[in-house]
């Protein structure tokens, strides 16, 4: 049964209305925000947690549970704070923009009420800097919502307190990575921090901070206006609710929609990208979740419930839900080995493991690509992506590997044909 | 990590930029941005600095804008921290330009979603323009940069010039966006796919079909 549009929750996620306060308000936005925060910290964090909303930022953890993390008051006289992560660069990944451009109050109105829950005194939205355009949107989102008293001085009508800040960044994955995002709204080099601590004990000016991510904040007011139950009726069970799915490659017509989790791949493809380019027996692989998760096949993708339970199931994950699509004209290696210089790109530098080994697996993916290599290097490379994987302070040395180890386990034949054909060609030449 | 390094101190590069100092309305500005931080905090401004930097360089040369060591030296003056940590924030993020740019920054995103949607055709048209990644046209028109995924991977392929994106582009619409630029014209931004709103399926929306010819409040079927 396919999503109904009443129970969308980015009514206005293609533009055609405007994103303004009197749009958004007509729209529901902003209704009533004060008797949401009158039912008091616990039950909203109870609220979110019944309503099984997983993080959409990629790794999935529960939402409500995050928030319970932070403390319940200041002992010391440290203020809390809320850093909403809009850094979205994960190749595939282009949902928080359409968010900030077309649906900025959302985000807002979450920010307070996320932020009221977990006693923030501010909320600072890391905006990636190349989203030039979407930053303006929301920094004029934020100054007409303090005009009407939304936010700052008495929230809403509220009694509570609560800023909200946009910070630009400027070209950096790695901001991605909560803590280095803290470092460089800090003013720093965006380098990850070791944990612990953990920002909920100390993040931003070593003061308990939970970073979350856009779509995670954008959706709690809706779902404390409808419910827990009306969230969790969607999706199977530890996947709950509905989702942003972004669909790229080779569809018929890539789109963003709004669906049911645990929506099968086919039927996502189906109904609303008018199917794979060239029909379903052209399918190669697909990468279900944004860059860093493994490619999984035709066969085994085709009737994968999108969620998360669903994609580990085989061997990959939802991530942020960005689909890439790749039909059989696709060089598939060259097409992991892009990925490869993209991480390359992307490293921080700060653990030699990832500094050193994102270029080495680059430049040996390059070799593959072209079949200049031996059969044994195969194995070689996959021996070096198990000392990245876990070697690193953050995720991107995990990330780096995770689409070779895909490719190689999937793939194997067809880098092994080009190493013999190459080897056939040159001893041609000879 | 990104290879990157500034422009080479040198006399004539103090004798051009030694004595930047803000305009009255990005003093203004960057008192407002400042003020985003906790007092005593004020080194969370540099980046938003440097980047108000950078258009203002830009806006003097009548290009995107670079960062002269001199103008990196006064943002660390006004924050009131060491101009290495301002140097280190500079060559970390790589929207900062290190060297002096063209007019309009071609920056072709070639991470592999656009790479499956024809981003090498779009590349292939740049060069056909005269374009050479990593370059400047004679002109000083046009620098052309490959950079990684700019997150439009539903309207994939797509190119960022200065402020702007162009969207599901082809080597046709690409190069009419650059004969317009070049003849100080400005193209339509976003999508360049006729029919095409912003990310929905092509043809039209197979959703929230009710939001495409008014502002429909779905509250009423809940």
């Amino acid at each position: 049964m396919a999503l109904a549009d009443k129970d969308r929750i980015f009514t206005n996620l293609y533009g055609y209305q405007p994103w303004n306060l009197p749009a958004a308000r007509a729209r529901g936005d902003w209704d009533n925000t004060k008797a949401l925060i009158e039912r008091g910290r616990d039950t909203i964090i109870q609220e979110m947690k019944d309503s099984g909303l997983r993080g959409r930022g990629g790794a999935g953890f529960p939402t409500g549970m995050k928030w319970s993390f932070m403390p319940k008051e200041s002992r010391d006289g440290r203020p809390s704070f809320l850093v909403i992560n809009a850094d979205e660069s994960e190749p595939g990944s282009c949902k928080d923009r359409e968010i900030l451009r077309h649906d900025p109050h959302k985000l807002i109105e979450g920010a307070l009420v996320a932020g009221f829950a977990m006693g923030a005194r501010a909320a600072y939205i890391y905006v990636r800097g190349e989203y030039i355009r979407e930053a303006e949107t929301l920094f004029a989102a934020v100054a007409e919502a303090y005009a009407a008293g939304l936010i700052g001085r008495n929230a809403c009508g509220s009694g509570y307190d609560f800023d909200v800040f946009v910070h630009r960044g400027a070209g950096a994955y790695i901001c991605g990575e909560e803590t280095a995002m803290i470092e460089s709204l800090e003013g720093k080099k965006g380098q990850p921090r070791l944990k612990p601590p953990f920002p909920a004990g100390a993040g931003l000016y070593g003061c308990p901070t939970t970073v979350n991510n856009v779509e995670s904040i954008a959706v709690a007011p809706t779902i404390l206006r409808r419910g827990p139950a009306w969230f969790a009726s969607f999706g199977r069970d530890n996947n709950k609710g509905t989702k942003l799915f972004q669909i790229s490659g080779h569809v018929e017509k890539p789109c963003v929609v709004e669906e049911e989790m645990s929506i099968p791949f086919k039927d996502l493809i189906e109904r609303h990208c008018g199917g794979i380019r060239g029909g379903w027996d052209n399918l190669l692989a697909v990468i279900p979740g944004g860059s860093s998760v493994p490619l999984v096949p035709a066969a085994q993708i085709m009737d994968a419930p999108m969620d998360f339970d669903g994609l580990r199931a085989v061997g990959s994950g939802l991530g942020t839900a960005a689909v890439i699509v790749m039909d059989k004209s696709t060089d598939i290696v060259r097409a992991i080995a892009r990925l490869s210089y993209f991480y390359k790109h992307e490293s921080c530098g700060q653990c030699t493991p990832c500094r050193e080994g994102t270029g080495w697996m680059w430049r040996v993916m390059e070799r593959l690509r072209t079949g200049d290599a031996a059969i044994e290097e195969i194995d070689m490379l996959q021996q070096v992506t198990k000392q990245v994987e876990g070697h690193t302070i953050c995720a991107l040395g995990d990330a780096a590997a995770w689409p070779i180890q895909g490719l190689i386990r999937h793939f194997r034949p067809e880098i092994e044909r080009r190493i013999h054909e190459n080897a056939a060609l040159r001893e041609a030449a000879e | 990590m990104a290879d990157r390094h500034p422009e080479p101190d040198s006399p004539a590069l103090r004798a051009r930029w030694g004595q930047f100092a803000w305009t009255g309305d990005n003093a203004a500005r960057a008192q407002d941005i400042i003020a985003r931080y906790p007092a005593g905090r004020q080194r969370s401004a540099v980046m938003p600095l440097l980047d108000l930097a950078q258009r203002q360089v830009g806006a003097e040369e009548q290009t995107q804008g670079w960062l002269p060591l001199p103008v990196m030296e006064f943002v660390a003056r006004e924050l009131a921290m060491p101009v290495i940590r301002v140097l280190e924030v500079a060559t970390f993020y790589t929207m900062y330009n290190l060297a002096p740019i063209g007019r309009f920054h071609v920056q072709i995103c070639g991470t592999t979603p656009c790479m499956l949607r024809g981003s090498d055709d779009i590349m292939a048209a740049c060069k056909a323009k005269g374009l050479k990644k990593g370059h400047t046209t004679p002109d000083g028109l046009f620098t052309l940069t490959e950079v990684e995924c700019m997150g439009n991977c539903a309207s994939a392929p797509m190119v960022q010039i200065n402020d702007d994106n162009y969207e599901d582009l082809t080597a046709d619409s690409m190069t009419h966006i650059l004969d317009e630029l070049a003849a100080g014209r400005q193209p339509k931004t976003g999508t360049q796919a006729p029919g095409r709103h912003t990310v929905e399926p092509l043809g039209g929306p197979t959703t929230l079909v009710a939001m495409v010819s008014e502002n429909h409040d779905y509250r009423g079927e809940w």
